[in-house]
């Protein structure tokens, strides 16, 4: 079964590059025709851009379109959309939505964002406030999503919304594809510690939703922005970085600076470098172990270790700098960086970006929660909030 | 910098070889039987390591040629993994990896050929004599060779020597006027003299070893390889080996503490529901995981003959590993509770074992001096 797949992959991919060579075609042009190939999301069904085989072809049809000059940027470009919605479209849309956007997702000609946190619920998701009412065919959407990435270049956005407040806070959830040009959305950036704006904050005053951009069922809404989550790590290639790069090439940078004389600072240095070496194989290992169907614990480690030991090296090289390390030489420019800004070139910059690695994609206190729980088998927290209607839970 | 050309995948070979470790030391590796074997004279479990030569598992390293399995340093490291889950007090490191790879590199054909085959069945214990008195590797040891008619005479003390005391022959590093040399000195050799040593660790025997003249045919000078070379790798393999043995400890030490704070109930809850426990056993995984990446690499690393890229693994795996080790056994102390400071809890056994390993050829300090200095840095 498997060699069956592999020709008919194979099969396609020639077909794709016989037809648009991967270096000669512009990009959205390519990205189109590789949808139409059933080469964007292989595992999808026939017709809406994959092939209905194993999901573990996609990262060799990747790999080589980019040997043959061909580009990836759009699962970057657009990761809400072609990394998350469109798995949630597929297992919770319907044909008509799929049909109507999988395709221009792909080619980047609309944009996705996501529309989850909320000021009110960060770490408790769940806990969400955003109300969207029922008035016949249509939802009427108020509220405010934060850390919406893409916002201001999106067409479209991925919302979950408290449909009832009387019922348990997961029980009470509706998600939607709402439209980010309709009246009564308004999308402010959102500045970080850095001075820049890599994400925004969504506001709804009395937006209106067709019934027909709901994913799921009413009240089904944990169930559908799980989904989303899940497709967080859809694979992208598996690229691991190579040695030495990261955060610790800016703390070897500014030793480098130094006159190279202090034993204790050299030693953390190499303390440190060591742990990135080790998380690095450790991320080969996850891997290899994902590649094989086997993944074990080393998997489920490596966001949190990366978030910490990132925090601790950058700011170990912003040490190292002595009183260089009192200095912004960017400056804080208030501007929009592009999405690669979690990996600059700028030692001080990547200090104070590192800071929110802890935080977003789940605080290391959730990853520990997560960890003890799911892989330790540790039982969980008594839980105040089970069982009540989500009106009656306290809120700050 | 590096070619990753072995694969952390284990093969089908090596998952039968985990398997019957696994029975074979929960039927040998109990803590009765450890605590039994620590309180004997020896400090030695000489049956199970009877068992282990049967089972083929002294010679893994060895060329099929001097009765060996031909096996890779994968597979050795594997087995001081299992073992150094259960504290298995058996001289694996002393013999299977230390003695073993310094006569492989340093023995004359008809030296391996005399010892090697008895060393694959167990019946041969080696051990690696190349510290001075207190216990620093440097160039010079402390035990001095001077040539005497046919042969020599070594004058001196070696330090620390791992399962000294119990060793059929001792691998000796000595000085000469010509720079140093290795001799395979017999354990029973006139003028040796092999003081235990009272050790922090009682699952892993050391010995103070010292050479008031003793005499040895030129047949006793290992003169198959380049000393410095087969001293310096034959080290190197120790140094992983210990790595791979502390991810065993510090895995099975975790799980230890990971199932007492599932039973465990204070405040009328199970402790491991607790963020304040539940966090730092997280974390112990984390650690953990990283450790073990770093060991398996160096492993790799030895197995496929990678002569640039072990100092680096093996300095990176000794130095995490050891830390790491030490962490997660000094939580599960803390984690047990007054319990977990009791001789009878098996606690103390693996912080001991973290502890001592943690310094047993070179500290996590010694080991970043060195990748530094491979490094460039």
């Amino acid at each position: 079964m498997s060699t069956d797949e592999r020709a008919r992959v194979e099969g396609q991919i020639e077909a794709l590059f016989a037809s648009h060579p991967p270096a000669d075609t512009p990009h959205p042009e390519f990205w189109g025709a590789q949808f139409d190939h059933g080469l964007a999301w292989v595992q999808f069904p026939e017709g809406f851009g994959g092939l209905g085989v194993s999901p573990r072809w996609q990262a060799d049809i990747n790999r080589r379109i980019e040997e043959a000059g061909g580009s990836i940027r759009n699962r970057f470009n657009n990761v809400l959309g072609v990394g998350m919605g469109a798995g949630t479209l597929i297992a919770h849309g319907s044909e008509e939505l799929q049909r109507r956007f999988l395709r221009p997702m792909f080619t980047c000609e609309e944009i996705w964002c996501q529309l989850f946190s909320e000021p009110g619920a960060g770490s408790d998701l769940a806990a969400l406030s955003t109300t969207a009412v029922r008035e016949g065919d249509t939802w009427i959407v108020n509220g405010q999503k934060v850390w919406n990435t893409l916002a201001h270049l999106a067409k479209w956005g991925l919302l979950v919304t408290r449909t009832d407040p009387d019922v348990p806070k997961h029980a009470g959830l509706t998600y939607f594809v709402v439209d980010m040009e309709a009246d009564g959305v308004d999308v402010r950036p959102l500045y970080q510690i850095t001075g820049e704006a890599e994400f925004n904050e969504v506001y709804f005053d009395d937006v209106h939703i067709p019934d027909s951009m709901r994913l799921g069922e009413v009240g089904e809404g944990w169930a559908v922005s799980m989904t989303t989550l899940m497709n967080e790590r859809v694979a992208i290639g598996g690229h691991v970085a190579p040695r030495g790069s990261g955060a610790i090439s800016h703390a070897v940078n500014a030793w480098e600076q130094t006159d190279k004389d202090d034993a204790v600072a050299r030693d953390q240095l190499l303390a440190y470098w060591v742990e990135a070496e080790a998380m690095r194989l450790t991320a080969i290992r996850a891997g290899e172990a994902a590649k094989r169907g086997t993944p074990g614990p080393e998997g489920s480690t490596a966001k949190l270790h990366w978030a910490d030991l990132n925090k601790s090296i950058t700011s170990f090289a912003i040490d190292l700098m002595g009183a260089e390390g009192m200095t912004y030489p960017q400056g804080y420019d208030f501007s929009r960086p592009d999405l690669t800004a979690n990996r600059t070139e700028d030692p001080h910059k990547a200090f104070l970006r590192a800071r929110a690695n802890s935080i977003e994609g789940g605080t290391s206190e959730i990853m520990k929660n997560i960890l003890g729980e799911r892989v330790l088998g540790l039982p969980g927290e008594p839980r105040v909030d089970k069982n009540v209607a989500w009106r009656d839970v306290p809120r700050s | 910098m590096t070619t990753m050309t072995i694969s952390f995948a284990e093969t089908d070979e090596q998952q039968q070889l985990r398997s019957m470790l696994r029975d074979f030391l929960a039927a040998r590796g109990t803590s009765e039987r450890v605590r039994e074997v620590m309180a004997s004279d020896t400090g030695v479990d000489d049956a199970a390591w009877k068992e282990l030569g049967e089972y083929g598992l002294l010679g893994l390293t060895i060329p099929e040629e001097y009765g060996g399995a031909g096996s890779t340093f994968v597979e050795l490291a594997l087995v001081l993994e299992e073992a150094g889950k259960r504290l298995l007090p058996v001289p694996l490191l002393s013999s299977a990896v230390l003695g073993t790879a310094a006569l492989q590199l340093a023995a004359t054909d008809e030296q391996k050929q005399q010892w090697l085959p008895q060393v694959a069945t167990g019946g041969l214990r080696l051990a690696l004599a190349h510290l001075d008195q207190r216990g620093r590797m440097t160039s010079d040891p402390g035990v001095t060779a001077r040539r005497d008619g046919d042969g020599w005479v070594l004058e001196g003390v070696a330090g620390y020597v791992v399962d000294g005391r119990t060793a059929d022959l001792v691998v000796t590093a000595a000085t000469t006027d010509d720079g140093l040399v290795l001799f395979a000195v017999a354990g029973d050799a006139d003028g040796l003299t092999r003081d235990a040593i009272p050790a922090l660790d009682l699952t892993r025997p050391l010995a103070t070893l010292r050479y008031d003249g003793v005499r040895l045919g030129t047949d006793a000078l290992l003169d198959g390889g380049d000393p410095m070379t087969a001293l310096h790798d034959a080290v190197a393999a120790g140094v992983v080996a210990i790595a791979c043995e502390q991810v065993g400890g510090a895995q099975q030490v975790l799980e230890m503490t990971t199932a007492y704070a599932r039973e465990r109930i204070q405040f009328g809850r199970k402790i491991g529901s607790f963020q304040a426990v539940k966090h730092r056993l997280a974390e112990g995984l984390v650690k953990l995981e990283a450790a073990r990446s770093a060991a398996l690499h160096a492993a790799r690393a030895i197995a496929a003959g990678d002569k640039q890229e072990v100092p680096v693994a093996a300095a990176m795996a000794k130095s995490l590993c050891g830390e790491v080790y030490e962490a997660i056994a000094a939580d599960a102390i803390q984690l047990h509770g007054g319990i977990g400071f009791t001789w009878e809890h098996d606690a103390h056994l693996y912080f001991k074992r973290a502890k001592a390993t943690k310094l047993l050829l070179g500290d996590p300090h010694l080991h970043r001096r060195l990748l530094g200095d491979v490094l460039g840095l």
